[in-house]
């Protein structure tokens, strides 16, 4: 599904992502941890395609394509999705109006007319309760005056009618107190399937407790420096990130 | 010849071929020497630093209006805002068109300026309103009341809420090699009545325009007045719009201005509170680019305590397109519990447009609130790289941002037409097709 080769990147001068080398296969659940400033966001950023990052070294491929060259806009119409930390706010433009500006786009891209009105506002409709979203949500202006567990939620609504075959939720837990935060995870899993994947960037290992990873990768210093299942992130949990740290450098 | 020299070589001409009683010949004797002795305004001038209007006075205007062309209406039916019922006062290179107006005499006159000066059963209104709020000093005001001789007059009675918006529009058809136009409105909204209004200026031609217009806006005791000025005119066209608006207690007006086009456009739009609880709403959507230019000078003037006004004005600029914002807020001494709210938020799209930004606040009271912020800035590219993970391509995603920048403006737009429409011009001149109405 998403293959990254020895992948550098960085800001100008400054390197922060020092080769990369990930594997993630249909089904599967990753789990990136790792402390502030070891290159979590940044890695997220790259893959999506964000431009102010320049790759140096390395490739991105999604279902065997490097989508390496191409703009953020053509590597979500090709499967791709990045949740946000801090969705953007676009007032007078309902959650319903974004969402088929997104989907059409994307069919548009792939040599597709518009989905039809009535298909639109089925799928809607099954999203919403799927995720049990109120209607009354769907008409308000995008993230405007939304609670950070409201943005969270529509992050994931919007990963449920996109239907990528890739998500990233970047720090999707931040914010949002426990009961919010089951319901954002409850959304993710009832997403999941045979023929997608999930990319779960987190600082703690709360969130994976709700979408439980099939594998855990240890971020520092712009590599991954470990790797393991679940019980990885338990381990982190208990000894902190200067363990790993530690023995990096040891 | 100088246009200055024309105009006024002019004015015993025009004085002589039309027939008003002497008080209004009095009043456009003395506006015209105002004019001679002060001439068109220059960059000299504190209140026209930003706004040239040299190079544009070097055409050769002529300044009579002739006799109508005719214009077929499915011809420029988009100018209408045609999806509603409306009251329409046409006007073609000056002159009245009949067959393109609807308007009326029952219950409250919305008609013309030209009856209304002419007509002796409107003389004490005339004598009692006619270059009342005006600035009288004011040379561009001036130098349109010695030639004020056609324009709406709307008079609404008290207890009437008009049943429907009254479209204001004029044209000019390149009859002529350059035109001048001076349209002069009276609007009189008394007691508890409500009005709504929609003005534009269009041009259908690439011969030279120059509008110099002048509206005069009274609203009574708790009336409410709504106007709303589409400006999207084309290149060769020019704007001056001077408003003025005299309110009384309890009374609420509020101009919405939507300037997406024409080659320079300065509205001065002024607000004078003459009563207690009085609200005034000043907002704008400024989108321009090629070599355009818009200017906004404001006055709002709070002469009575516990009144509100608002004000908002959105630009977003691109290409060497220039825009000029200047609020001015006057709080007299006895204004006090005054609201004043300004705010002028600016988007330049690259680094040859320009914004000059100015508020200027002369407050006299001690117990008010005022606030005033200005920001000049670019697109948010972080938001951008949102809407594009999204699928939503980079110039798509530009114009949606743009959009919800000037959306607080459009929120207030009370009738749901013009909202739509605006929405449609916003969208055409972003030059995407969102797939759904904006």
């Amino acid at each position: 599904m998403l293959t990254i080769k020895n992948l550098h990147a960085g800001v100008e001068d400054k390197e922060i992502l020092k080769g990369i080398d990930l594997e993630v296969k249909p089904g599967e659940v990753h789990a990136i941890m790792g402390p502030n400033g070891s290159g979590k966001s940044t890695l997220s950023s790259v893959i999506a395609g964000k431009e102010e990052y320049e790759v140096s070294e390395g490739e991105i491929y999604l279902e065997g394509e490097d989508i390496g060259e191409l703009a953020a806009e053509e590597r979500a119409h090709k499967g791709l999705f990045l949740s946000f930390q801090y969705p953007v706010e676009i007032p007078g433009v309902s959650v319903t109006n974004f969402i088929k500006t997104a989907i059409n786009e994307s069919r548009k891209a792939k040599g597709m007319e518009d989905m039809p009105a009535n298909e639109m506002l089925k799928k809607i409709r099954e999203k919403a309760e799927l995720l049990d979203i109120d209607r009354k949500f769907l008409s308000r202006s995008l993230n405007e005056g939304f609670s950070g567990g409201e943005k969270k939620r529509n992050e994931i609504f919007q990963l449920a009618m996109l239907e990528p075959k890739l998500a990233i939720l970047d720090e999707t837990d931040s914010g949002l107190d426990i009961d919010a935060l089951r319901i954002v995870a409850n959304g993710v899993n009832k997403l999941r399937s045979k023929d997608n994947a999930v990319v779960v960037i987190t600082h703690y290992q709360r969130l994976l407790e709700y979408i439980v990873p099939d594998f855990v990768h240890v971020l520092h210093d712009g590599k991954i420096v470990k790797s393991g299942t679940k019980e990885l992130a338990l381990e982190l949990e208990a000894k902190g990130y200067d363990w790993v740290k530690q023995e990096v450098t040891a | 010849m100088e246009l200055k020299d024309k105009l006024v070589s002019s004015f015993m001409a025009f004085e002589n071929q039309i027939d008003v009683d002497t008080s209004v010949h009095d009043i456009r004797s003395e506006a015209i020497k105002i004019f001679e002795e002060k001439g068109f305004p220059t960059k000299k001038e504190e209140a026209w630093k930003y706004t040239s209007l040299n190079t544009l006075l070097k055409n050769d205007f002529s300044v009579f209006p002739k006799e109508e062309v005719a214009l077929d209406f499915k011809d420029i039916k988009k100018y209408f805002i045609h999806d509603i019922d409306s009251y329409k006062i046409v006007f073609i290179d000056g002159v009245y068109s009949s067959h393109l107006s609807e308007t009326t005499h029952e219950g409250m006159d919305i008609c013309l300026m030209s009856a209304a000066l002419h007509k002796p059963k409107y003389r004490p209104v005339i004598d009692n309103y006619f270059n009342k709020v005006a600035k009288t000093d004011d040379s561009l005001t001036s130098l349109n009341t010695a030639f004020s001789k056609e324009g709406a007059y709307i008079h609404i009675p008290k207890n009437k809420a008009v049943d429907k918006p009254v479209q204001i529009i004029h044209f000019a058809t390149g009859n002529e090699a350059a035109i001048m136009l001076q349209p002069r409105n009276l609007i009189i909204v008394d007691e508890n009545s409500h009005i709504q209004i929609i003005e534009r200026h269009q041009s259908l031609t690439e011969n030279p325009v120059l509008t110099n217009s002048v509206t005069e806006i009274f609203a009574d005791k708790r009336a409410v007045v709504d106007y709303y000025k589409i400006q999207n005119d084309v290149q060769s066209a020019s704007l001056i719009d001077n408003t003025y608006i005299s309110q009384q207690r309890d009374s609420n007006a509020s101009v919405h201005t939507f300037s997406f086009g024409g080659n320079i456009t300065r509205n001065n739009l002024n607000f004078y509170h003459k009563g207690e609880h009085i609200d005034s709403t000043l907002k704008g959507v400024t989108i321009v680019g090629d070599k355009q230019h818009v200017d906004h000078y404001s006055l709002v003037h709070h002469a009575q305590p516990n009144c509100e006004s608002h004000q908002d004005y959105k630009g977003i600029y691109a290409d060497r397109s220039t825009g000029v914002f200047n609020g001015k807020i006057v709080v007299d001494k006895i204004a006090q519990k005054t609201n004043a709210f300004q705010q002028n938020n600016n988007i330049l799209i690259n680094d040859k447009a320009t914004i000059n930004t100015k508020p200027q606040l002369e407050i006299f009271a001690d117990d008010v609130k005022c606030s005033h912020g200005c920001t000049i800035g670019q697109l948010d590219e972080e938001a951008l790289f949102y809407l594009r993970t999204r699928g939503i391509p980079e110039k798509e995603g530009r114009a949606l941002l743009m959009y919800a920048f000037a959306n607080n403006v459009l929120e207030s737009v009370k009738i749901p037409e013009v909202k739509r429409r605006i929405n449609k011009l916003i969208a055409t001149k972003l030059g995407v097709n969102l797939g759904f109405d904006l």
